[in-house]
């Protein structure tokens, strides 16, 4: 038994904590957050080189031919980083709904160039997982779609989008598609984009051979990336505290060796300890044991994001009213832990689900009745 | 990440299940944890078990087999296959407690061959129940501080002075006590580490109510009681050094995920059997809520041990991980008996001799119990401490006035 990293997997942590660490600043972050882009070109294309779209697509489509598994561990990169790059919608979920859904031919026009970076994809899947809000829903009539879908990920800088409709069934639209609109939402976390998405017959590409456990698949890599992510995030929130409280002085002592403030952050380390094999776990389960895959992702996210919050705002706590200021920074991670938690189905939800998926739930509810709950 | 058994360890996991299938029928009902909860002396059965699982290298496996123990090679997947298969087949593992789990690695480390011949074999076996003479009234988390008494006399020691919160000392034969022999040495130098019987003359034990309303803790008053200097482990002003090997066996010993994860499937079955209004009480959304949550967490410790434990089959050195388990373990038993007592409502807090009742109020017995261990053991506040000082290097505390 082994429960741990291999060394290929050390070698790609290695390598993109090496270059994240070179290439993004606050300065980075910060010019992304305050411009009408959501993402760092050049970063994008660094990460590109490192093989990061193509991360999950096979080898014969030019991509690297990994594991869930090993897009954890780069998430968890991103989420230290607060890299600023698409990620969870064109780098994991894309893929697999291509590889789920697509036939041969769109699985050969697309995979290779997501691979290359050179198209980026947003997934638009919000109404299946929660139900249509605010009189949104997508219908589709001989291929054209129609009506309205919330919070697309990663939509805003998308070459393409992947969509469900009210049916769940998944169809691959061009970005730049006639009556396409693609409306811009600011939120927390101005370096992930999120976007309302406008259609009158617009065209599309079914991806025909999809199926509503295929959907629930492509969610949970969803979850387990995003608790990933936030994993990252949090650990660099718990350093930077820990960091801050051994320099910073008050009454002639750094304020760390004031009991009050060192247990805030054991409490974070001894919650955030556990957290990272609960997701590699949740990860290898996804590529390795289908029966525990969904469960585990469930209880993955939803604990991560708990625990997210806790370490975000103890964090904050710890650098006294700098935490507070936009001047650390600290903010950023703040913002991405709590975006990360709203996505994909929030710790309420994913604990409504994991109950329902286990019989342990006699309640009807109709939440309940997308991906996990069937 | 490769969770399978390599060969080796398969085939064990076989013989390992092959043993509980042939046995079964010999396991006594009692567990160690009932015997923690109400310390009593081991019954034949237990006893009898116990010595199987020896015999068998299915408890104590590392120790020598000179001094009665199975003599294998360290192999903690080894061990973990133990643990998990015993959990599994709901059959009771080998004893822990103070004189197998603690004292007995003492010993080997740091006893003489006298005492390893001696002690260590009859140990092993529940031949012979040990309690442990640490904390003092006035030495809880500070307990170099101690100030009982060893003053030298020819061959003997005579020790003066008290012990509190001594765990099973009214059933114990035998002590491990840290007293104060060199009083003119530094605080943590003057402290040797003696073993003695309990019923040398001048010892008294006043067993200590506790809100369990079980005694399991004493108070121990030694009045000149006369102790051969044969009886110090690992040599004079040395016993620092020595209790400190052992309290950390005592701190791996209290976090055990397989426990926890054995409650958790207690109240999943509470949550399908209870019923309010004739309806399950897994229906009551706030409950299933709370009990997803305890569900990932208790998902997330068993991971963790097991991630701790293939860092150490590889040698890698403990460090942040190890130190968190106390803290989180005991606060998630606690945890996962709050929520059993919430389930169970009105009926939630009857408590000791109610027949009607399937597990005779054993959730609220618990609930205060693990409220004792998240004191006991080194407190909450101790773990935090040992988290932001060793794991994450920030500055220590202060060390009081050295004595």
């Amino acid at each position: 038994m082994e429960f741990g990293l291999s060394q290929e997997q050390l070698l790609i942590q290695d390598s993109f904590r090496g270059t994240l660490e070179r290439l993004v600043s606050l300065d980075t972050i910060r010019a992304v957050s305050n411009s009408s882009h959501s993402m760092d070109k050049d970063l994008w294309t660094e990460l590109v080189e490192l093989g990061m779209p193509g991360l999950l697509i096979s080898e014969e489509d030019v991509g690297t031919g990994l594991t869930l598994f090993d897009a954890a561990i780069v998430a968890m990169e991103l989420g230290r980083n607060m890299a600023p790059v698409p990620f969870v919608a064109t780098a994991v979920m894309a893929p697999l709904a291509l590889k789920l859904a697509g036939s041969d031919a769109q699985r050969e026009k697309w995979l290779p160039r997501i691979a290359a970076g050179e198209v980026i994809i947003g997934m638009v899947l919000s109404d299946a997982i929660h139900g249509a809000k605010r009189g949104a829903g997508v219908t589709a009539n001989n291929n054209k779609l129609s009506g309205q879908a919330s919070f697309a990920l990663d939509a805003a800088e998308a070459d393409a989008l992947i969509i469900a409709d009210a049916e769940e069934n998944l169809y691959l639209v061009s970005a730049d598609a006639e009556g396409l609109e693609c409306n811009h939402l600011p939120s927390i976390d101005g370096t992930r984009p999120l976007s309302d998405i406008i259609l009158k017959d617009v065209e599309a590409d079914p991806l025909g051979n999809g199926s509503k456990d295929g959907i629930a698949k492509i969610v949970n890599a969803g979850r387990i990336i995003l608790a990933a992510e936030s994993f990252g995030a949090s650990e660099e929130m718990l350093h930077r505290a820990v960091d801050y409280a051994k320099e910073r002085r008050q009454c002639d002592r750094v304020s760390g060796s004031f009991q009050a403030v060192k247990h805030l952050c054991a409490e974070m380390a001894a919650e955030l300890q556990p957290c990272q094999a609960l997701i590699w776990y949740a990860a290898y389960a996804f590529d390795s044991l289908p029966e525990e895959a969904e469960l585990s992702g469930l209880l993955a996210k939803s604990h991560m994001d708990e625990i997210g919050r806790f370490v975000a705002r103890t964090a904050t706590e710890v650098h006294g009213g700098m935490g507070y200021t936009d001047l650390m920074g600290l903010h950023f991670w703040f913002k991405r832990i709590g975006f990360n938690r709203a996505q994909l189905g929030s710790p309420e939800k994913l604990r409504n689900l994991a109950a329902a998926l286990q019989g342990l739930s006699g309640a009807a509810d109709t939440l309940l009745q997308t991906a996990a709950a069937r | 990440m490769d969770l399978t058994d390599r060969a080796e360890h398969m085939q064990f996991r076989e013989e390992v299940r092959t043993f509980i299938s042939e046995h079964r029928h010999l396991a006594p009902e009692d567990t160690t944890h009932s015997y923690r909860l109400m310390p009593r002396p081991y019954s034949e059965e237990v006893k009898n078990w116990q010595q199987l699982l020896v015999e068998k290298g299915y408890a104590s496996r590392t120790v020598p087999t000179e001094y009665g123990g199975f003599g294998a090679e360290p192999d903690i997947l080894k061990s973990k296959i133990i643990a998990d298969e015993f959990f599994k087949a709901n059959v009771p593992q080998g004893l822990f407690g103070q004189g197998i789990s603690m004292l007995t690695p003492t010993l080997l480390e740091h006893g003489t061959e006298q005492q390893k011949k001696e002690w260590v074999e009859r140990t092993i076996r529940a031949e012979v129940f040990w309690c442990q003479g640490y904390s003092e009234p006035n030495s809880g988390s500070d307990l170099a501080s101690l100030q009982t008494s060893a003053t030298e006399d020819g061959d003997d020691f005579i020790i003066n002075g008290s012990k509190i919160w001594t765990t099973s000392a009214h059933v114990a034969q035998m002590i491990f006590c840290l007293v104060r022999t060199e009083p003119e040495a530094g605080k943590y130098d003057g402290i040797s580490y003696l073993i003695f019987p309990m019923d040398t003359p001048g010892i008294e034990i006043r067993p200590l109510q506790t809100m369990t309303g079980h005694p399991s803790f004493n108070e121990v008053f030694f009045t000149d009681v006369r102790v051969p200097k044969s009886a110090v482990v690992g040599g004079r002003g040395k016993g620092w050094k020595v209790a400190n090997s052992t309290l950390s066996h005592e701190r791996g010993m209290l976090s055990n995920a397989n426990l926890s994860h054995e409650r958790l499937q207690k109240i999943e079955k509470l949550l399908k059997t209870e019923r309010v209004d004739a309806r399950p009480i897994g229906e009551t959304a706030a409950l299933m809520d709370r009990f997803i949550r305890l569900q990932a967490r208790v998902q997330s410790m068993r991971l963790h041990e097991m991630r701790l434990i293939s860092d150490a089959a590889a040698d890698k050195p403990r460090g942040l991980g190890d130190m968190v388990c106390k803290l989180i373990g005991c606060e998630l038993n606690h945890q996962l008996d709050s929520l059993a007592i919430d389930i169970l409502g009105e009926t939630g807090v009857l408590y000791d001799g109610i027949p009607s009742m399937e597990l005779d109020g054993i959730w609220q017995q618990l609930h205060m119990y693990d409220l004792g261990l998240i004191i006991g053991g080194g407190t909450a506040q101790i773990q935090k401490n040992i988290i932001a000082e060793r794991g994450l290097n920030m500055p220590r505390e202060p060390r009081p006035a050295q004595g």
